[in-house]
């Protein structure tokens, strides 16, 4: 397998997008990122997707977003793995050339999660987990999420008010990017008296359901200088696989497809934990941040909110995290988080961030996109090319 | 909910009826066609006697569709005495006095309602066990 480089990105507002549609979203950021590369075709398309056939009545987003973004492609194909649909587009997009199979690839993640009024977003999100053993009793997917933070409250002697660093730091980074949904700092008093959605989770705990899109192209890394922006280079892209229900695991605080996906790629990229300048995690609940870092070895189990300080999680921190502001602030467009996660982190490692989140002489990345109750795991390791 | 799904279902909702591996006895709920310990084919239906305790719980008060009319409502992670974990709505029981560790029973309710279908969905559910 050769080593692949990103060269492109590009990315539309996360928002309520009443004024566009999902191809439109999509074709946006493609022609962006293609635009970015200063390329006018690429080999090979993969969609990042969870509810379009759900809530949009369409499927086959492959070559309806090839066709309609002018592609001659030799594969156009839509991936869905609940919430890291993002990630599993963008991992199908860089084995793709990494295997030799095509010389140039385009990963777009896209979701429309707003304006449907006959299918609720809530039932959507739902499918995520067990049809017929877990939401057909009633489990919404912030009650999965509710049901972990309850546990690891109880188990760890843990008080609410310690997940709120978390919070609070991905509010504050918010402010600076204007693709952001939310971009305005919030206080512990505020979180402290949010609106309650799944008892202990209330609405600062959650991350918003937005529309958005974002998209990269990649190519092999050996022919990245002849672009025109700075390469990023690909150094690892892995997964982790668990069960699908919360229920069916041994101890649910522990994520296990965190930690083999994590461990994976840092086994595949040849560094440790010290050697990442830069943090963007999958932080759809202040309780999924926590038992992530955990899992990734970033904290020791029951410790995770430890780090919700800005010492070690702000800009200037040891680990700074969710540096545009996350999936709480930016916004959550499901599929099309991931594919937000890497652009973001490509633009860090370019050194193009606006100055108040630019991470100072920013080489490598870590991003991680989540699946279900991390069912699904892919974690990316990115660096800025040397030369 | 589609009724021959429905139908499909009823031993697990109506029984709690799992399935056993006949080779290394693991307990499994939902029933399971291979065992994941073993992968033993040799699967067995076994009747779970719906006595447990609560791992985790939350409120919901924003619902899915089909449970407005429950809102706010309880669900829950249980551990059953035979062994295997599962997830539930806890009924007869005020959400301020439920807690990790506390007694369940099974017992038979309504679970769901789809307005547009007509479609009434009736299963397990558990409560703290009368006295
Ligand atoms: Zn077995």
């Amino acid at each position: 397998m050769r080593k692949v480089a990103i060269v492109g990105i590009g990315q539309v507002p996360v928002r309520e997008h009443w004024d566009s549609g999902l191809r439109e979203m999509a074709v946006r950021a493609i022609l962006d990122a293609m635009q970015d590369a200063d390329v006018r075709n690429c080999d090979a398309l993969y969609v990042g997707n969870m509810l379009a056939g759900y809530l949009s009545d369409q499927s086959n987003l492959g070559a309806l977003l090839a066709d309609y973004a002018g592609l001659q492609v030799s594969e156009a194909v839509s991936l869905e793995a609940a919430c890291g649909s993002g990630a599993a587009a963008f991992r199908q997009a860089v084995l793709a050339v990494a295997s030799g199979m095509v010389e140039s690839a385009i990963a777009v993640g896209v979701e429309k999660l707003t304006e449907h009024s006959d299918v609720s977003p809530t039932n959507g999100l739902a499918t995520a987990a067990d049809a017929d053993f877990e939401a057909a009793m009633g489990l919404s997917f912030v009650a999965i999420n509710a049901l972990l933070m309850r546990r690891y409250m109880h188990e760890y002697k843990c008080r609410k008010e310690n997940f709120a660093g978390f919070v609070i730091n991905a509010h504050d980074n918010a402010r600076h990017n204007p693709h952001a949904m939310f971009r305005q700092a919030i206080h512990l008093e505020q979180y402290q008296h949010a609106k309650l959605i799944a008892d202990p989770i209330n609405l600062l705990d959650s991350s918003p359901i937005a529309d958005g899109a974002a998209a990269v192209v990649i190519v092999p890394a050996e022919q990245a200088k002849q672009f025109a922006q700075p390469a990023v280079i690909v150094n690892a892209c892995e997964v982790g696989v668990d069960t699908l229900s919360l229920s069916k695991r041994k101890d649910p605080l522990k994520l296990g497809a965190v930690t083999q996906s994590t461990q994976r790629a840092m086994q595949t990229a040849g560094i440790n934990h010290t050697d990442i300048d830069l943090l963007e995690a999958h932080d759809a609940f202040s309780v999924m941040t926590t038992l992530a870092l955990e899992a990734a070895g970033f904290a020791e189990y029951g410790q995770g909110t430890q780090l919700a300080n800005p010492a070690t999680i702000g800009i200037n921190g040891k680990l700074p995290l969710s540096t545009f502001g996350g999936l709480k602030a930016r916004g959550h467009p499901v599929g099309a988080t991931g594919m937000y996660q890497i652009v973001e982190a490509v633009t860090q490692l370019r050194h193009q961030a606006p100055d108040a989140i630019q991470v100072s002489d920013a080489k490598r990345a870590m991003v991680q996109n989540i699946g279900g109750s991390a069912s699904y795991v892919v974690t990316t390791i990115l660096e800025r090319d040397k030369a | 909910m589609d009724l021959p799904r429905i139908w499909r279902l009823k031993s697990q909702r109506y029984k709690l009826e799992g399935s056993q591996c006949k080779s290394c006895q693991k307990l499994s709920f939902p029933p399971v066609q291979v065992c994941s310990d073993c992968r033993s084919q040799e699967i067995e239906p076994f009747r779970f006697a719906g006595k447990g305790s609560v791992y985790s719980f939350s409120t919901v008060y924003n619902p899915l569709t089909q449970f407005t009319e429950f809102v706010p409502y309880v669900v829950a992670l249980i551990d059953l005495a035979e062994g295997p974990r599962i997830t539930a709505q806890l009924t007869d029981v005020k959400p301020e006095d439920v807690s990790i560790g506390m007694k369940v029973e099974m017992v038979i309710r309504k679970i769901s309602e789809q307005s547009d279908k007509g479609a009434i969905v009736y299963g397990y559910k558990f409560r703290p066990p009368i006295k």
